[in-house]
């Protein structure tokens, strides 16, 4: 640490006040003070701004748009006319974005639940019970995430094209499972580590068998996680749009809401400002789930980083 | 617990360890079909129809033992797009696997103590992350566009730009910095701009996790020696993070080299940016040559296992230098 002394030319700017000299640290504080509101008010502007833009031409109407697009202020010409649209079915002039609201929702709802049924018991399973593999579980699921999706799609494409559920929204369901059970298991597992085995044991010494003791003990103290999961995988299967791509593009009345944005976003008939109203429709739900839940979700994702 | 006692003083697995190994194999089964159904069947299925000559038409009557042949392969690494297919993929997910990580540690840097508004700013940073990739691509994409996205709009009347430019659909475009003209990847830029923007809250969790768990005591004494803060960074809180950034890169460039969603919505592989699992969609759709798209996954996912090999022997040896 011998190179901290003076030599910033500040130091010979002001040289009437020798107690307090412009050391290396002082210049540095000074610096990286003022730069961190700087760099906190890029990132608040880079995060926020995209989901403002998307907000505001929710509300305006295509004519006002165009005629001045570089028009960053709410007040004025607010209008929903744009959520009505989207959300009208075809038969009534609008793009039935309802339609895809109940086919998202279907499918996220019950990729959870049957996700949780099976990874549940297997986060316990990994987390508890030494039996004989339990240690290479692991490396079977980080092999899951080694292989691009586009991959497992190529055969469940055919798969399902042969036994004729291509486009059935139970195949997505099937799908999706197979892509969240990993990271599930990794949430939780980590979860059940933390639960002290003596309740369980104590249990078990009263005579409860082992999934009376899993029922009745672990699972009511794993609840957070599973919660925490259980938004998770919602996140997942609500956001995905490569597999409802493949599957469902042929039917409409089957499309999820991001096919539904992203196949309708490319057709010049649509206003922008109306699939606009579609993306704040897409992405509201995420995030009211999200901040109602935000520390479980990061705590429960990031769990075990600390350990480095 | 008594059970359990003397059970240890038997030393052979007893009664119990059996009844523990049993229970543990019947609930770990479901997730086991789950993976061998759909993610080990279907990956020695793709390595199959990679052999065949399987189109979308006779997919069908394709059956297991069709006739196999190495053509899918001679047709994917002789053709023309092949090289520059890899190499925009490998450009794309380094540029994005570093850019979302710097920018996650920067993030996590000015975040780490606390100030007044300190949650909301944590919570407007995750956004990017949680919000739908199909909504987020949309406004980028308006943002972007050059006749009336906001981006154009106060470049070309506030900053002087000349001429709108085409973020999304110019492969090379031309750059005037300080009388040094330059040429650059104006769309891949801009994707990998994006791959940074939506990926860097994923990092900044990690990282903001792991700074926060190193004792406040040892900056405090480096504070007490002198150290100024660009110091105190580099010897105390960069060591502390060398294990979590080590595992950010390879889990952002596994993800990022398999990404097909981000660049599809953005460009649709046009421009300059057609990454080799656009490829694989289109080999698969467009052309409905199966064979070939499978042919080229798997190409696809030896690259990334040679590159996550390399990556591990450089670590194992830098890890034996510093050790030495």
């Amino acid at each position: 640490m011998t190179q901290v002394t003076t030599e910033r030319p500040a130091s010979r700017a002001r040289p009437a006040v020798p107690s307090r000299p412009w050391t290396r640290d002082r210049v540095e504080t000074l610096v990286f003070t003022v730069l961190r509101w700087v760099v906190i008010a890029f990132f608040l502007v880079a995060t926020l701004f995209p989901f403002y833009y998307m907000v505001l031409l929710s509300l305006r109407t295509i004519q006002r748009f165009l005629l001045d697009p570089a028009n960053l202020s709410f007040f004025g010409h607010v209008s929903a006319g744009g959520y009505a649209t989207v959300l009208k079915p075809v038969s009534k002039g609008g793009q039935g974005f309802l339609i895809f609201l109940r086919n998202s929702g279907i499918v996220a709802i019950l990729t959870v639940l049957v996700t949780l049924l099976v990874s549940v018991p297997g986060a316990y399973a990994v987390s508890r019970l030494k039996f004989f593999g339990h240690r290479q579980v692991h490396a079977l699921f980080l092999a899951v995430y080694l292989f691009p999706s586009i991959l497992l799609a190529i055969p469940l494409f055919a798969f399902f094209t042969r036994i004729g559920l291509r486009g059935s929204l139970f195949a997505l369901v099937i799908v999706y499972i197979s892509q969240t059970v990993p990271v599930s298991i990794y949430m939780m597992r980590n979860y059940f580590e933390t639960i002290p085995r003596s309740l369980e044991e104590a249990a078990m010494v009263d005579g409860g068998s082992r999934l009376v003791v899993i029922w009745r003990i672990s699972l009511p103290l794993a609840k957070p996680a599973i919660m925490a999961t259980s938004l998770y995988v919602f996140m997942i299967a609500w956001n995905e749009y490569l597999f409802a791509l493949l599957f469902l593009v042929e039917d409409r009345d089957h499309w999820t809401v991001p096919l539904g944005l992203a196949l309708l976003s490319g057709s010049v008939e649509i206003p922008t400002t109306v699939l606009m109203a579609g993306s704040v429709i897409l992405t509201v739900p995420i995030l009211v789930l999200f901040y109602l839940t935000e520390r479980l979700l990061t705590e429960g994702l990031t769990s075990g980083a600390e350990k480095g | 617990m008594t059970s359990a006692v003397t059970q240890e003083r038997r030393g052979r697995p007893g009664p119990l360890a059996r009844r523990e190994a049993r229970a543990g194999l019947a609930l770990i089964s479901p997730t086991l079909v789950v993976v061998l159904v759909m993610v080990i069947i279907p990956v020695l299925w793709t390595l199959m129809l990679a052999f065949q000559d399987v189109r979308l038409i006779n997919l069908r009557s394709t059956g297991l033992f069709g006739n196999y042949t190495l053509e899918n392969f001679r047709f994917v690494l002789t053709s023309p797009d092949f090289v520059s297919s890899l190499v925009s993929t490998l450009i794309y997910t380094i540029g994005g696997t570093v850019g979302s990580i710097v920018l996650g540690l920067v993030a996590a840097l000015v975040v780490r103590r606390p100030f007044r508004g300190r949650a909301i700013v944590r919570g407007a940073m995750l956004l990017p992350y949680i919000s739908p990739v199909v909504a987020a691509t949309f406004v980028w994409e308006v943002m972007l566009s050059p006749q009336f996205g906001i981006t154009n709009q106060i470049g070309t009347r506030l900053l002087g730009w000349k001429q709108a430019v085409p973020f999304l659909s110019e492969q090379t475009g031309h750059l005037s910095l300080f009388g040094l003209h330059f040429t650059v990847p104006t769309a891949m830029l801009t994707v990998i701009a994006f791959e940074a923007w939506r990926y860097f809250p994923f990092s900044f969790l990690f990282i903001l996790a792991r700074i926060q768990a190193i004792p406040g005591e040892l900056e405090e004494a480096a504070k007490v020696d002198g150290a100024a803060p660009s110091q105190r960074f580099r010897h105390i809180i960069l060591p502390q993070l060398s294990g979590v950034l080590a595992v950010l890169a390879v889990l952002r460039f596994i993800w990022t080299f398999n990404k097909f969603d981000d660049v599809y919505l953005l460009t649709g592989g046009g421009a300059g940016t057609q990454v080799a699992s656009v490829r694989v969609y289109e080999l698969l759709t467009a052309q409905a040559d199966v064979g070939g798209a499978a042919a080229q996954a798997m190409v696809l996912a030896l690259v990334l296992m040679v590159c996550l090999l390399g990556y591990f022997a450089l670590l194992g040896r830098r890890g034996k230098e510093s050790a030495s």
